[in-house]
């Protein structure tokens, strides 16, 4: 398979030179890859989806180590693995009506043959149903002994059939899961691709007239958001924080001028003035926790003290790519980004005062954090792609989007 | 052929020309040999761009940064250790890159720069402006907008052959080298079109004095002289430069002689621009101070995102944890163990109790004891160090051995698998190898730096320290007399040549000691004060530098405090400089007249002190006899005869100067007293001084005491002759 490593390590490598920049792009191209990885993998007749699982998540380690920072990857990936579960758990499933019909019709090809991907997907969400929706411990058991009974069950079922045709057969279902997969993980990729479309058709509902609404530097879902609510005739006032030390709050206010909104550029430290005037922030951040606190860029945490202050109430707008099963408090996750000190003073001026080699006291040291992490306390509302939820709220989405298993990626490698 | 084929479209169909720049991808020269001695002797065995510096070889930074700045094809011209360098890139998988070729030049007799851009010529591989860096470069700056400029200028002027990149850097005051260690470095640049006009980076050369050619002021409206720069030995250049190489077979340094040579030649007309980084980051590692200086500046992150906690490029991640401080994933570490800031902790490394670590790096599968105290390392790969050991500001290699209770001192570089003895001292500044130190100096290797001793000149002179351990290690262990460190140690130390040794601290990793500053302190304020026109600053006489000269002077006048006193001695040592370092007559004329200003003198005075200094110059020149003596102050006289006449404008003067002369007779110097007369005539025959001076001298003293008159009737004879001469003159 030189091709998928060709894939993985050009992947990789631009990950790890920085050269993707922005969650969306990055999950985007991070559930490309997967969809080639999936459909370049070569599986074995039995057993395909472990097989799958275990070169997907293999990947998936790769990927996360390239950028920890980006943790947008590490959600496609488990997003991706949740997808190979399901979809093994639905072909299992129709499997045993299919067993059924087989044994009564004798007619599998054609069975395999007509089964299209809506079926399949709608054979999904069934399964997903009646097996991981209910979070509950009882399911949890009956999900682990599901997926232990198939191949006792299949060999069993195959004995009495011929060996051809349990081959091919098992290549059918093996072609199917691929196939199937391969069809979750288009949707997902359109999912990413609209969620900024999906999120900013709330905006109407949240943004009301002769509002003023705050933000912080730039992000392209708050942008459509605000644009959003623009668009369907509402006038309001945007105050932008500029941002520092990367004003990407300057670019924003930029483009908010020219589609006609009234906009004013505060610096970051003028926030708490501002806020009293101020009726909702709404913000994009870099990644939502399961615990519904935010990872977003620094400044934020102060702008949401301000808003918890005042009461104005603090809104979140992100995709679910951003949604990251682990909690802040885990190690292994990387939660910050220390950025190049020279995005806050130039080198040459300052040169002087880092080490001449003297052993007079300690140098200039400068510490340039990329991001900022707000309670969920602090967070009134996240909008996602599928609607408003309270922080809280977020197991719930987790444990639709993930299955548990894949939460620790680097855990499922050492065993 | 490509080169001059570039050349001449360039004038003639500058389209054509930009088109063909176009089309081009972007080429780069890598030098993986700096065609140095500076980093001996760790270099006898690896190639300097394959040493790790922050965990990572350097010539990953170098290819890591010039991929992600859009260059498309790369050559590696490889000299010392060739095999290693490219059997590296090999492992390494940089040739398998993506729209990123790597290509390697083997050359094995280059022995400088210029031979090696003479072999690329020979090679036709560079077809349009390329990228010439050497292989220990770290930057994260983004060529395209230099290129830019680059090619802009190139469409109007295609004698633009060359850009160099620049960046703010002062250098510190008081040790006159960059935080880099390189020496302060002039450059004079047109403040409009960012020309080079001027270009010197031996500033120790100047001596405190700076002289542009004239024409410079001339030629151009206006100039700036700047200091404060650091040149980054990044330059794009176009292909001109390459066949410039070869038809300037002599040309070996890229800065000394390509640079210097084509500011000073203006039959050809080549420029050179320069362009200033402001925000990236970039530099050389030329030697151990920089080493140190960059390895810091990576741990800060300047570099981002060449930074330890990112992949660039193959190597393992580490992660940052609080006051930058990175640990690899798979360490073993004592509970009890400190590490402190600033330091990077490779994968595969385990740490004893107590034992701390602070503003170091210690690379992989290095196993440290405990209670180690590592201060200020670079401690690479697969090092073991035993309990008890002390490290302070060294260099470690792979593969060495601390035996227990083993300490270095600052400075210090263990060579590859060198192994310490237990309870050894290794003395400040000192280098350690396996191999033994090169007898000779090979002339042909240290054509560069020819005059530059960095180190492996024999000399039998040792530091007493050195010697005296060494004396110790050989009467205690008589049978392992060949190595020279410790207890079932392996290795041998290098000497270092007396002038080396006094250079040493300046290139070391370790920080530069407190009395060495000190002592430089003195030394500038000493040079700076003297031309400072402020006397109120300048330290009392009995601080100054080379005074003791005056000393005898000293005894004799009452108040040491005196302002005419201190002014002579200050007038006597700027003359005594200008003799020793050869200045101008101008520039010394220039100094005491400040002195004169400052000091609120009479040019009489000035007159009266200068004669002094001269004569004094003559009586400290080795003489037997007084005949000699007189010699020798005829041969000074001439020599100084112009900056004396410039301040003998009248009669008043000369007359001074002859009762300082009689003073001298009398008091300080007394050699003098028999040769008064023929000194005298010899100054009125050189028209120093005038008959009427002198004539003047002798009625003035007519009435004075018998004691004083010692010189006047000495004189008698002469002053008879030149009364007739002057009667028969009037006669005529």
């Amino acid at each position: 398979m030189p091709d998928i490593e060709r894939l993985v390590n050009d992947f990789v490598a631009k990950l790890s030179k920085r050269k993707v920049e922005g969650s969306q792009a990055t999950s985007r191209l991070t559930a490309e890859l997967l969809r080639s990885v999936v459909s370049l993998q070569r599986l074995p007749p039995t057993n395909s989806a472990a097989v799958l699982i275990e070169a997907v998540s293999g990947i998936g380690v790769k990927l996360v180590a390239a950028n920890p920072v980006e943790l947008a990857v590490g959600n496609i990936v488990r997003r991706v693995l949740h997808i190979i579960r399901e979809e093994d758990l639905s072909l299992l499933t129709s499997k045993t009506s299919d067993l059924d019909l087989s044994a009564a019709s004798d007619d599998e090809g054609t069975i395999d043959q007509d089964y299209d991907p809506t079926q399949s997907a709608a054979a999904a969400a069934a399964a997903a149903k009646s097996f991981l929706r209910p979070p509950s411990l009882h399911a949890l058991l009956e999900n682990m002994s599901d997926k232990a009974v198939p191949s006792n069950n299949y060999t069993s079922s195959s004995g009495g059939d011929s060996e051809e045709k349990t081959k091919a057969d098992k290549l059918a279902r093996t072609r199917k899961l691929k196939h199937d997969v391969i069809e979750a993980i288009n949707i997902l990729i359109e999912d990413i691709d609209t969620c900024h479309d999906l999120i900013a058709e709330q905006a109407v509902e949240h943004i009301h007239q002769n509002e003023v609404i705050l933000t912080l530097g730039s992000s392209r879902t708050a942008f459509e958001f605000l644009c959003a609510a623009k668009e369907k005739k509402r006038s309001f006032r945007v105050v932008v924080a500029e941002g520092a030390p990367r004003y990407q709050g300057h670019a924003l206010a930029k483009e908010l001028v020219s589609r006609g909104l009234q906009t004013i550029v505060v610096t970051d430290s003028a926030v708490f003035a501002m806020i009293s005037r101020v009726n909702m922030v709404i913000v994009g951040v870099h990644a939502v926790m399961a615990n519904g606190g935010v990872i977003a860029p620094v400044g934020m945490n102060m702008v949401a003290l301000a808003a918890q202050k005042h009461a104005v109430p603090f809104v979140v707008v992100a995709g679910i790519h951003k949604l990251c099963p682990s909690y802040p408090h885990n190690p292994e996750v990387c939660l910050n980004d220390m950025r190049s000190p020279a995005e806050l003073l130039e080198f040459g001026r300052f040169s002087n005062c880092m080490e001449f080699g003297m052993d007079s006291g300690a140098p200039l040291q400068v510490v340039n954090p990329g991001f900022d992490y707000v309670a969920p306390e602090l967070v009134s509302l996240l909008i996602t792609d599928i609607g408003g939820h309270n922080p809280s709220y977020m197991y719930r989405l987790i444990s639709d989007y993930y299955s548990a298993d894949d939460f620790d990626l680097q855990g499922r490698i050492h065993k | 052929m490509v080169g001059k084929k570039g050349g001449s479209k360039g004038m003639g169909a500058a389209e054509d020309a930009e088109e063909e720049l176009a089309r081009t991808p972007l080429q780069a020269i890598i030098l993986a040999d700096s065609f140095t001695t500076k980093f001996r002797p760790i270099t006898l065995e690896r190639p300097k761009v394959l040493l790790p510096l922050v965990n990572a070889p350097m010539i990953d930074y170098t290819l890591a940064w010039l991929e992600s700045a859009g260059v498309e094809e790369v050559f590696v011209f490889c000299c010392a250790h060739s095999k290693q360098v490219i059997d590296y890139l090999d492992k390494s998988n940089w040739f398998g890159q993506p729209n990123f070729s790597v290509t390697t030049i083997e050359s094995h007799n280059a022995i400088s720069a210029g031979d090696a851009l003479r072999l690329i010529y020979e090679q036709h591989v560079i077809r349009g402006d390329f990228i010439l860096v050497s292989g220990d470069t770290v930057s994260n700056m983004s060529l395209s907008q230099a290129l830019k400029e680059h090619k802009e200028r190139r469409r109007k002027d295609s004698n633009a052959v060359m850009t160099m990149v620049i960046k703010q850097s002062k250098a510190s005051p008081v040790t006159r080298q960059s935080r880099l260690g390189t020496e302060e470095l002039f450059m004079v640049i047109d403040p409009e079109t960012k020309q080079l006009l001027y270009y010197e980076d031996r500033g120790d050369n100047l001596k405190g004095y700076l002289s542009l050619d004239k024409a410079l002021l001339t030629d151009n409206t206006s100039i700036s002289l700047q200091n404060d720069k650091q040149d980054c030995y990044i330059d794009i250049c176009s292909p001109e430069v390459l066949s410039l190489f070869t038809d300037n077979f002599d040309y070996q340094h890229l800065r000394r002689d390509f640079v210097k040579g084509l500011l000073v030649d203006d039959i050809m007309g080549y420029k050179i621009y320069t362009h200033e980084i402001h925000s990236s980051y970039a530099a050389r590692i030329d030697n151990y101070r920089s080493y140190h200086t960059i390895s810091k500046d990576i741990i800060q992150r300047w570099t981002y995102p060449l930074v330890p906690d990112v992949q660039f490029f193959g190597n393992s991640a580490t992660k940052l944890e609080r006051q930058g401080m990175y640990r690899a994933p798979e360490i073993k570490q004592s509970r009890s163990s400190k590490i402190g800031p600033f330091t990077v902790i490779g994968s595969g490394t385990s740490i004893g109790n107590n034992t701390e670590i602070s503003n170091s790096v210690v690379g992989e599968g290095c196993s440290i004891g405990s209670n180690v105290t590592i201060e200020g390392c670079y401690i690479w790969h697969n090092v073991t160090i035993e309990d008890g050991c002390k490290l302070k500001h060294s260099i470690v290699c792979d593969g060495v051995t601390m035996k227990s209770g083993a300490a270095l001192e600052p400075g210090v570089v263990l060579s590859f698998k060198v192994v310490i003895g237990r309870n050894f001292l290794v003395p400040a500044y000192s280098k350690v190898s396996l191999h033994q130190q090169p007898i000779r100096q090979d002339s042909d290797e240290e054509l560069e730096y020819a005059d530059n001793s960095s180190g492996i000149t024999e000399s039998p002179s040792v530091s007493g320290t050195l010697d005296l351990l060494n004396e110790e290690e050989r009467t205690e262990l008589p049978d392992s007399q060949e190595y020279e460190v410790g207890d079932g140690g392996v290795g041998f130390i290098w000497l270092v040549s007396e002038a080396g040794q006094e250079e040493e601290w300046r290139h070391s990793v370790a920080p530069i000691p407190v009395d060495k500053l000190v002592a430089i302190m003195q030394i500038s304020n000493d040079e700076a004060d003297l031309p400072n026109e402020d006397g109120a600053f300048l330290p009392p006489s009995g601080e100054l530098g080379p005074d003791s000269i005056t000393n005898d002077s000293n005894e004799d006048a009452e108040d040491i405090r005196d302002d005419s006193v201190i002014f002579e001695r200050e007038v006597e040592a700027t003359f005594q400089r200008a003799v020793e370092e050869d200045v101008t007559d101008d520039h010394v004329i220039l100094e005491v007249n400040s002195l004169r200003l400052s000091y609120n003198m009479a040019s009489a005075d000035c007159a009266g002190a200068l004669f002094y200094s001269v004569m004094k110059l003559a009586l400290d020149a080795p003489h037997d006899s007084p005949n000699e003596l007189y010699k020798n102050v005829v041969s000074t006289v001439r020599k100084w005869k112009k900056l004396l006449k410039y301040y003998l404008p009248s009669i008043d003067e000369e007359i001074e100067v002859i009762l300082k002369f009689e003073e001298m007779c009398l008091e300080s110097a007394r050699e003098y007293s028999p040769l008064f007369v023929q000194i005298l005539h010899h100054l009125y025959d050189q028209d120093i001084i005038q008959e009427e001076a002198i004539l003047d001298w002798a009625s003035e003293k007519e009435g004075a005491e018998e004691s004083d008159k010692v010189f006047v009737k000495q004189s008698e004879k002469f002053i008879q002759w030149l009364k007739e001469a002057s009667e028969e003159e009037d006669e005529d």
